[in-house]
């Protein structure tokens, strides 16, 4: 069973750029974006993290200090040993796509699709990257930053019934 | 003009006579979104009792109601369902919105919660509250029984008045966050 050290050593030596920190017995390694399925790919198969738990991502628009525009995170868990890392890329305009985890686990499709609605992220070899919580005709991705809380006016866009026409 | 009439008969007019057929056999059309739901079933319950009120039959099924009370809020993706449902009612019909988030959004001013039902759909009377008790909904029930027996026609003719057929209120009032001075200045 190979310890947490050892999953970071391991991962350290094989991808560059790979970052690691502990912070109260949490886990983070942030990886560059095109060494993302791979990284996932080595969690999964070498070190027996099984399950993905959530796919989600942060707009850092703003926040002090952030040099990147998104942080897209995968939550990992090894059912085995309960233990859990957190795998980050960071993300920036225009290259916004990153590899689908979809071949890993089948459970990263709605999670991805959900990602991609609020944010607009794409994923690399999904099997079908729609929308999945907002209407299809939907233009924007409401979790951005950039994005005004009120809309831009989607809410106020339907045709009123009155009293004659129902 | 004297016409013998015996005891047993009662003069009235025919708008008031349907009026009050209609009124005292309400049939909602429960369009519960949230948790101003919970409160439509409790009314529903035996402890508040609809029934006294004539309007316990509560059908899932548009076209066997006459009264959509709308409870909870409605969001953008929701909307056209709800215009639909409105649209396939049989007239006459009512409509009462119940809660703070279907008749203004309440506290869910987003981009994607509809900001009052009233905007897209008539609404003939709102309860205010976050959930309102039962007993307020009965409240508005009684009352929306003596609109139907006030204003009530058998050729539903008062629908077609003007002020019924205003559109309650203007599209574009709401400021938006960062497009309108209201908040830009903050």
């Amino acid at each position: 069973m190979p310890t947490r050290t050892e999953v970071l050593e391991t991962l350290q030596d094989e991808f560059t750029g790979v970052t690691a920190s502990e912070f109260r017995g949490q886990t983070r390694v942030v990886v560059k974006a095109a060494d993302l399925f791979a990284v996932l790919e080595s969690l999964k198969n070498d070190f027996a993290f099984d399950l993905l738990v959530d796919i989600t991502c942060v707009d850092y628009l703003q926040y002090r200090d952030a040099t990147d525009r998104f942080g897209l995170v995968y939550l990992l868990a090894n059912t085995q040993t309960a233990e859990r890392i957190t795998v980050r890329v960071m993300l920036n305009e225009p290259e916004l796509t990153v590899a689908s985890a979809a071949p890993l686990w089948e459970g990263a499709n709605w999670l991805e699709r959900e990602v991609f609605d609020m944010f607009g992220i794409r994923f690399d070899g999904h099997p079908d990257l729609r929308r999945i919580l907002l209407p299809e005709e939907f233009t924007a991705h409401p979790l951005r930053k950039d994005y005004p809380l009120q809309g831009r006016g989607e809410r106020h866009n339907f045709s009123v019934i009155t009293r004659g026409e129902a | 003009m004297a016409i013998e009439l015996p005891e047993n008969v009662v003069v009235s007019k025919l708008d008031e006579l349907a009026s009050w057929c209609r009124k005292n056999s309400l049939w909602p059309m429960p369009f519960a979104t949230a948790c101003c739901g919970i409160e439509l079933m409790a009314t529903g319950a035996s402890r508040h009792d609809l029934a006294r009120f004539g309007a316990e039959v509560f059908r899932f099924s548009p076209r066997q109601c006459d009264l959509m009370i709308v409870a909870g809020r409605v969001v953008m993706k929701m909307l056209p369902v709800l215009q639909r449902i409105w649209q396939q009612m049989h007239e006459p019909k009512w409509c009462i919105s119940m809660g703070a988030c279907a008749s203004t959004g309440g506290v869910f001013d987003t981009y994607c919660v509809v900001q009052g039902i009233d905007r897209f759909i008539p609404v003939d009377m709102y309860v205010p509250g976050c959930p309102p008790r039962p007993e307020q909904l009965i409240q508005s029930i009684i009352d929306l029984q003596d609109k139907i027996q006030r204003e009530g026609t058998i050729t539903g003719d008062e629908f077609n008045t003007p002020q019924r057929q205003q559109r309650k209120r203007a599209l574009l009032e709401l400021p938006i966050l960062g497009q309108t001075p209201y908040f830009s200045k903050t």
